[in-house]
């Protein structure tokens, strides 16, 4: 029988001709990253475990994004810290405040190729899956542990295969398709399996629109998302490293005599825009369904869908349309990369002149840490990736989850709002 | 071990039991302060540390952020017993030494405030009328984890984990 994509990555690393499902293999990551948040308990565990050296100062990535910039002294000092473990460990990736969210960073430095496992003290970290690689969160005690070790125990995960066809309107993007699967499969729908990512509709997919999908891979409580390389992959790739062959992606395919946990497909010809309503990721709605639905703060950014081509889609809807007088607007590139390029295209003026904010890089909003927190009774349509109760702020506040369209069409409609609305 | 029950629905994710707003904190005494606040603001005030936490389906699902498990570990929390876990919540609560278990059922069997006694080695919950309820039993590898108070102790010790 043969194996799965993650399969195949995991049994590379554990040094096994093949792995199976359920086993337990002791792996070597290719890459381990931390930042602001899990990083100064894992730097206190790293040394009351008495460790004194990161197994390989090249492979540890710290990228400071979460409180960042610094929202308070005692985040001040969360990133000191870190500066401080950086410099003495003589950590090579070192990212400081405002450079850029991590899961963002990583893939544009070339810094994860396909086929590489990586291990991130950030639940999120199942975004790099979009290249083809095996990469899933651990908490900050996993991480000393792989940091003083270099190597971490994993169970290799079951695969569930999510098979998407159909040709779908301009207005579906990566978040839409992945809303409907954790509408479908519910948010321990894939609890310890892997969701592979495939289908016609995922082919045609961009690379910016896989990364959202399989960054929310976690929302479906998976332990990875992964999306078979391909030439879309290899050209994103060859942009930013010129050293993958498509002989290697070649490699990293599942075998089609492999075992699925299960197949789940969906025809997305007729989807409609889909929102995540609250406190669940897999609330999801048809946009169509939530027109009632005042709103008082949009946030574009994140992890999720703060790249380059969701700016551009939320200034397609923006260009020469004013945002609503009552709805903060809060555009949040990814990186400092994204940013730029933004401001080369001309996107930056089109947010500003319709009245939106654009910020510094940062987690923030997200989590309700800093830059756009809510107040008890708002509600805020945003592009990121959790719904949860009282996530961006108050307990009595409301997160939607949608991607950049009707972000941008809610913005300016003070409502939730379908793009052709607007 | 022995401990009075407090019962949470399903899906208690990690920022209800510990909210971003102050993932900022470090320390383990700041930490604890905010134990489960957005599921409960009540909770930190009246629970008694020995206490046991009863939930239903996917608690700790969501964030990697090991403040969640650090929270209830600091607060006293005995053990969590749920009808399943986040896994990444569940490999934090186990290297840090927070005795959890997947249970099922026993979400609609326990009460607020029921004394239930709780048997690691065996998986078995026995709930005040003398009924009991077999949970999933953690492997010895996990247990001696526990047994430890957590990796990093075990670490410390110079064991060094194998693959089963």
């Amino acid at each position: 029988m043969g194996m799965t994509i993650t399969e195949k990555i995991l049994a590379v690393h554990a040094g096994k001709e093949k792995v199976r499902p359920g086993e337990i293999v002791q792996v070597r990551p290719d890459l381990l990253m931390t930042n602001d948040i899990s990083g100064p308990i894992a730097v206190d565990v790293f040394k009351s475990m008495g460790a004194a050296r990161v197994f390989d100062p090249e492979k540890v990535v710290i990228v400071l994004d979460h409180f960042t910039p610094n929202k308070d002294v005692k985040a001040a000092k969360s990133s000191t810290k870190m500066r401080e473990f950086a410099r003495s460990q003589g950590i090579v990736h070192f990212y400081d405040a405002g450079f850029g969210i991590e899961h963002v960073v990583l893939p544009e430095l070339g810094l994860v190729r396909p086929g590489d496992l990586v291990i991130g003290g950030d639940s999120h970290t199942v975004t790099y899956g979009a290249l083809g690689a095996f990469a899933t969160g651990v908490g900050s005690t996993d991480l000393a542990g792989a940091m003083a070790l270099g190597e971490i125990w994993l169970k290799v995960p079951e695969t569930i295969r999510f098979e998407f066809t159909g040709k779908p309107s301009r207005w579906i993007g990566g978040k839409d398709l992945i809303l409907l699967a954790i509408g479908r499969i519910g948010v321990s729908g894939a609890l310890y399996c892997a969701m592979e990512f495939g289908g016609e509709a995922i082919a045609n997919l961009g690379m910016d629109g896989r990364f959202t999908m399989c960054n929310m891979a976690i929302e479906a409580g998976a332990k990875a998302g992964i999306v078979e390389p391909d030439e879309k992959t290899l050209a994103w790739l060859n942009g930013i490293r010129d050293d993958i062959s498509s002989q290697t992606i070649g490699l990293l395919h599942s075998d089609e005599d492999c075992a699925y946990k299960s197949v789940i497909r969906f025809d997305v010809s007729d989807l409609e825009p889909q929102v995540a309503v609250p406190h669940l990721p897999s609330n999801v709605r048809p946009v169509s369904e939530l027109k009632d639905v005042e709103i008082h703060q949009v946030v574009i950014g994140s992890c999720t869908n703060g790249r380059i081509s969701d700016l551009r889609a939320a200034a397609e809807i923006l260009r020469g349309r004013k945002v609503n007088k009552w709805v903060r607007t809060l555009i949040v590139p990814g990186s400092q990369r994204v940013y730029r390029q933004a401001l080369q295209e001309g996107l930056v003026d089109v947010f500003i002149d319709s009245g939106a904010i654009v910020a510094a890089p940062t987690c923030g909003p997200c989590f309700g840490g800093h830059t756009g927190v809510l107040d008890e009774g708002e509600r805020c349509v945003s592009t990121t990736n959790r719904n949860f109760l009282g996530r961006m702020g108050h307990e009595k506040s409301e997160v939607y989850l949608s991607g950049p369209y009707v972000a941008a069409a809610s913005a300016i409609a003070g409502r939730i709002a379908h793009p052709e609305e607007v | 071990m022995r401990g009075r029950a407090y019962v949470f629905g399903d899906n208690i994710d990690t920022d209800q039991i510990y909210p971003g707003r102050y993932l900022h904190l470090v320390k383990p005494e700041e930490i604890k302060e905010h134990v489960l606040e957005n599921a409960d603001p009540t909770f930190s005030r009246r629970f008694q540390p020995g206490g046991i936490v009863v939930a239903g389906r996917n608690f700790g699902c969501g964030s990697s952020r090991e403040h969640a498990a650090i929270t209830l570990k600091e607060a006293g929390v005995a053990a969590v017993l749920a009808e399943s876990f986040g896994r990444i919540f569940f490999r934090n609560a186990i290297n840090l030494g927070l005795p959890l278990m997947i249970v099922k059922g026993i979400r609609d069997k326990v009460k607020e405030g029921d004394e239930i006694e709780v048997d690691l080695e065996s998986g078995v919950v026995t709930l005040p009328d003398g009924c009991k309820i077999q949970g999933e039993p953690l492997s010895q590898y996990i247990l001696n984890l526990i047994r430890h108070g957590g990796i990093k102790n075990l670490y410390k010790s110079g064991y060094r984990p194998k693959p089963e």
